[in-house]
């Protein structure tokens, strides 16, 4: 039940217990039960909307991934330099990569090309066992997060009436 | 000038124009009275299509389809429904399902023959058979029986002129099936007849039940006289492509395929190779489409209870028929109402045959966000 109370939630958070319990067939305390256990575990680790910034006209927001590559540590690999670079509050996703020559990519969201830039300058490349960073900027968003991020994208192009 | 055809003029206009005419003007309303999926088709399936435009393959297939079609076609019925039948003799490709029921009444029908249609049902079947020239009889179904055809209920509308029996489930617009133990009277009252009996199972793939959907024609003694309608509509959502297929005892499928012939000449060549995708790779995409519209129905289900609007359980296609019989009005009166006070469309029973009054057909080919404002819509117009 887990598993799939897990799925409904990942594509639609916000499913209530009671929604979900009709859906799977199950019953409502039995799903707020495990929807609890999951939260506790740090399984479900946070419920979020999915922004497309881009349709908002006063603001401008900038998504880079920086490849990250690191020079490991004895006994520490690359463990402590990305709880380090984790901190940042500016730092959205933290990932070790296998069969790229960065070793972390990172995801950063900031207002402008600028300010990613003077952090990446700044906070991250002169880090201790940072070797060297590479930064690429997000052009176009087309799908995130399982979603349809292009224009026009999600209207019900069915006839509304059909026998 | 003289008069135009008069079986042509004579047939009905369809029950729901208004409705359509009012909703698409309404944007803001949300409808439910849709009668496809929501779903895209697969990627997988589109991009053989394509990749078939530019191999050059535009020309037109055999009348009667590309033969690996009606290959994988037959597989797909054996491996499904346990039916065997042979792609060279049995099966020919049709423009959506819809063609196909009209091939199969003109393939047997003589003027005077009479056609029995157990009502709610789709509605090209009265039409289709008053343009062979046939007489429809229809059998009002009824809610208490689940909307199943009822050996009883067959045997009352029989005459010595009936030919035909149209069975259409999973059905749209109740959701109901029937079962191999529903269907069992329902053959044998078709062979002790000589009934001809024409199996509408484009829902077959859309059930929710342990067992799969059993087709009529794999009961002994019918699969002679029974010709099977299905098609990539539901099951691939593939309405847009326009692909069905018929499979019929040989000297049926013939003269469907010759009066095929002569109409259409054969199905889209780019929708039957995509065809042939759905059915060799598709099966996990009905899979997790058949899973959503289950968490739906559920859903649904469990709505209209809570705001007492009670339905039984529909255990196939895509739809609910709700009772709105407790509200005093008519199915037309509420649906209008509805779509008034709260720019919701339905569509309203009648519109799919006499019997169909007191209900209304809810679609649940919708996301669960868009069926949460709906049922919030009904239960504000209710209260």
């Amino acid at each position: 039940m887990k598993r799939k109370i897990l799925e409904l939630l990942e594509k639609n958070s916000k499913l209530t217990a009671e929604e979900i319990a009709a859906m799977i067939g199950s019953d409502e305390s039995s799903v707020a039960t495990a929807i609890k256990e999951l939260e506790n575990d740090h399984i479900i680790c946070g419920y979020q909307a999915l922004v497309d910034w881009d349709k908002l006209d006063d603001q401008e927001r900038v998504t880079a991934f920086i490849g990250v590559k690191i020079s490991p540590v004895r006994g520490e690999g690359f463990d402590r330099i990305s709880a380090r670079i984790s901190k940042f509050d500016e730092v959205k996703s933290v990932y070790l990569m296998s069969g790229s020559s960065n070793d972390l990519i990172l995801t950063i969201e900031g207002d402008s090309l600028k300010e990613i830039s003077h952090f990446v300058y700044n906070k991250i490349a002169p880090m201790d066992t940072v070797v060297s960073t590479a930064t690429y900027f997000v052009l176009k968003k087309y799908k995130n997060h399982y979603v349809d991020m292009t224009e026009g994208h999600g209207e019900d192009k069915r006839i509304q009436i059909m026998p | 000038m003289k008069p135009v055809s008069k079986v042509a003029d004579e047939i009905k206009p369809s029950g729901i124009r208004k409705f359509f005419d009012i909703v698409s003007e309404m944007p803001d309303a949300i409808s439910l009275g849709v009668g496809e999926p929501d779903f895209d088709t697969p990627w997988h399936v589109v991009d053989e299509g394509i990749y078939s435009l530019e191999q050059g393959r535009t020309y037109y297939t055999s009348n009667s389809g590309l033969m690996e079609l009606r290959q994988e076609i037959c597989n797909w019925y054996e491996r499904k429904y346990n039916i065997s039948y042979e792609a060279a003799k049995n099966c020919l490709i049709t423009v959506g399902g819809s063609e196909g029921i009209d091939l199969a009444l003109r393939a047997l029908i003589n003027p005077g023959d009479e056609v029995i249609i157990p009502e709610p049902s789709y509605v090209s079947y009265v039409p289709c058979a008053n343009l062979t020239g046939a007489v429809p009889v229809t059998i009002d179904l009824k809610n208490e029986n689940q909307f199943k055809l009822t050996e009883a209920e067959l045997a009352e509308h029989i005459t010595d002129k009936t030919k035909v029996l149209i069975l259409s489930y999973p059905n749209n617009p109740t959701g109901a099936i029937m079962t191999k133990e529903d269907l069992e009277p329902i053959a044998r009252l078709a062979i002790e007849n000589d009934l001809y009996v024409i199996s509408d199972e484009i829902y077959s793939e859309l059930t929710y039940t342990e067992e799969p959907h059993f087709s009529i024609a794999s009961l002994p003694g019918m699969q002679e006289r029974t010709i099977v309608i299905n098609g990539f509509s539901k099951a691939f959502a593939m309405t847009g492509w326009r692909l069905g297929y018929a499979l019929a005892p040989e000297k049926i499928a013939k003269l469907m395929i010759k009066i095929h012939q002569f109409c259409i000449m054969c199905a889209p060549t780019t929708s039957q190779y995509s065809a042939v995708e759905a059915l060799r790779n598709g099966d996990n995409d009905v899979l997790n489409m058949k899973e959503s519209y289950d968490e739906r129905r559920r859903y649904l289900i469990k709505r209209l209870e809570n705001i007492g609007m009670p339905a039984f359980e529909p255990l196939g296609a895509f739809y609910i028929f709700p009772s709105i019989q407790k509200f005093g009005m008519s199915s037309d009166e509420f649906a209008t109402k509805l779509l008034q006070e709260q720019k919701l469309a339905v569509v309203p029973g009648n519109a799919f045959g006499n019997s169909g009054e007191g209900f209304v057909r809810i679609s649940y080919a919708y996301s669960i966000d868009e069926l949460r404002e709906a049922m919030d819509r009904i239960e504000v117009f209710i209260s």
